[in-house]
């Protein structure tokens, strides 16, 4: 069985066949590793969580998941499809966009009836993850009359009732209230203690060292920069030029105007 | 400077009398119309009432019985006790009576009745009166067949309503799916009507972005320019929002067939109300030929 849950060589890809998404991006991640995918708007963040779910595929490169390669021609296959799918979990930054369903209920058991599980299965399980992400109260409610911070535990909900090996999540904690920021970095936490592997986007660097153990800087598609959270946020001048912070001019306390490395977007300051 | 813009009148003197809504405030106003109704649709399907402890399946198949029976009744009587029957299962299921006369009634009577109007002239028979200056016969014959029309469609409109209020969307959708409706229409309506919402959040969210930055009123080419670029805004975001809404379907083992799950049960109750519903109809059918 391979170590890797994703090795990634010399991965290619643009928008419109013009735009360059991705240029030679080359990396893997271990099995049961926390992997924090950085960068500002249009960095190619979200294409790549979608090349390593099998939702757009490289124009050039090779990309294996789980120890098999994956291709457009491999998901052809039903069993390779069911079995990926079943393994890997995507969580989109919409939830909008995830929740499709006319109500809670439904849209968990989706994923289960996509995989053609049995029905009184489904009924249960269903039941259960409602329990555990504590939405049963929800369970009949349309997703658009849920809050943002619902909407996220719903659709955390309805790709872990398939209880994959690897969970994907672009941008987990945008737009949300620092509760429901704080409910799902704490779950990330403790679903990653029982040995899952999780890869995560995001452009807030507070909450980096809580979800990753390592981290993979992208600017302009290409990747800049990998290491450990301690060491990467620690290099200023690298998320300066990355653009995940900048220098501006303020004061502080009445001892004047000077200068320093700031983030806005999740109060960080690494100086 | 600050200070003398913060004493200026906030009120301009001239439109002190009520002015006309523009067509952003118009706009913005009917978008939070149509949110409001759904969310009013949602409280009464949620009331403790009689339709609303009936099992979807038998409310479709009984008020789908009760609409083909006033369709086709052919007595004035029939359809009218019909209605009553409508008014009678609108007052126990707790829908306000004043809203169903507002929302449906009335516009019906205005929709249906400019449809009808031509056949009390028009059609052939005894006539009752002629219109002053214009001379035209009003007949027997015209009116009894503009009641007939009327009546029909405001009791069959009634039962429709009825039904979509006393009952959740995604229940009227599975009792659908257990009738033998395709799966695909039943998914499709069941999308639609979730991202209807979307849209609609959307778009107010534009037209309230759009009326924050506005000062007294667009001419009517300007309305007309912004229109139709808010269409083109709106479609544009349709568009992605449909392609990531199907890669979210994909990423959950979607390959082109949709599954549902149905889970009613039905109790005694259901079929004693599927029992009534029948009796009704075919009395309907027998006594209305």
């Amino acid at each position: 069985m391979s170590e890797l849950a994703f090795d990634l060589q010399n991965i290619f890809y643009h928008y419109n066949s013009e735009v360059a998404a991705l240029s030679d991006v080359s990396f893997s991640v271990a099995r049961g590793a926390r992997v924090a995918i950085l960068g500002a708007n249009g960095s190619g963040k979200s294409t790549l969580l979608r090349i390593l779910d099998g939702l757009y595929f490289p124009e050039r490169g090779q990309i294996n998941v789980l120890g098999a390669p994956l291709t457009e021609e491999q998901l052809q296959d039903e069993e390779f499809a069911f079995r990926f799918r079943q393994r890997v979990a995507l969580v989109f930054q919409n939830p909008d966009v995830q929740l499709f369903n006319p109500t809670v209920f439904d849209e968990i058991a989706f994923g289960p009836l996509q995989m053609r599980w049995p029905k009184a299965q489904i009924r249960e399980r269903v039941e259960e993850t409602l329990a555990l992400f504590e939405i049963t109260h929800l369970k009949n409610r349309s997703p658009h009359r849920l809050s943002g911070g619902e909407k996220k535990r719903v659709a955390l909900a309805s790709v872990l009732i398939l209880d994959p090996e690897v969970l994907l999540m672009d941008e987990p904690t945008a737009a949300l209230d620092p509760k429901s920021q704080s409910m799902v970095i704490d779950f990330l936490a403790g679903w990653a203690g029982s040995g899952k592997t999780i890869v995560t986007t995001t452009h807030d660097l507070s909450t980096v060292g809580e979800i990753a153990d390592h981290c993979l800087i992208f600017q302009n598609g290409q990747l800049m920069a990998q290491g450990a959270p301690a060491t990467i946020l620690g290099d200023n001048g690298l998320l300066e030029r990355t653009n995940l912070i900048h220098v501006h001019r303020h004061a502080h306390d009445g001892q004047g105007i000077h200068s320093h490395p700031h983030q806005h977007i999740g109060h960080a300051h690494p100086h | 400077m600050l200070q003398s813009t913060s004493e200026a009148p906030l009120v301009h003197p001239k439109s002190k009398r009520k002015r006309r809504q523009g067509f952003i405030e118009r706009t913005v106003r009917s978008l939070a119309d149509v949110l409001e109704q759904a969310l009013f649709a949602e409280e009464v399907a949620k009331a403790d009432g009689l339709l609303q402890s009936i099992d979807p399946r038998v409310k479709v198949v009984g008020l789908l019985l009760l609409v083909v029976a006033t369709a086709s009744a052919h007595s004035l009587s029939i359809i009218l006790a019909l209605f009553a029957l409508a008014l009678a299962l609108a007052l126990l299921s707790h829908v306000p009576i004043r809203r169903l006369a507002t929302r449906v009634w009335i516009g019906v009577l205005f929709f249906t009745g400019s449809i009808a109007l031509p056949a009390i002239f028009i059609t052939p028979g005894v006539a009752l009166v002629h219109v002053p200056l214009l001379h035209w016969p009003i007949t027997a014959q015209g009116i009894k067949a503009a009641l007939y029309l009327l009546t029909r469609v405001e009791t069959a409109t009634t039962l429709s309503v009825l039904l979509v209020l006393c009952t959740p969307w995604n229940q009227v959708l599975k009792a659908l799916r257990v009738l033998r409706v395709p799966v695909v229409f039943v998914v499709i309506l069941g999308m639609t009507y979730r991202y209807i919402f979307v849209l609609l959040q959307t778009a107010a969210d534009m037209f309230e972005s759009r009326q924050s930055r506005l000062v007294g009123r667009l001419d009517g080419q300007e309305q007309r320019r912004l229109a139709a670029a808010s269409v083109g805004v709106l479609l544009g975001k349709s568009l992605q929002l449909s392609s990531d809404i199907y890669l979210a379907m994909l990423a959950r083992g979607y390959r082109g067939e949709v599954y549902t799950l149905d889970d009613f049960k039905a109790q005694p109750r259901d079929w004693l109300a599927l029992g009534g519903f029948v009796i009704v109809a075919l009395f309907a059918f027998w006594f209305g030929r």
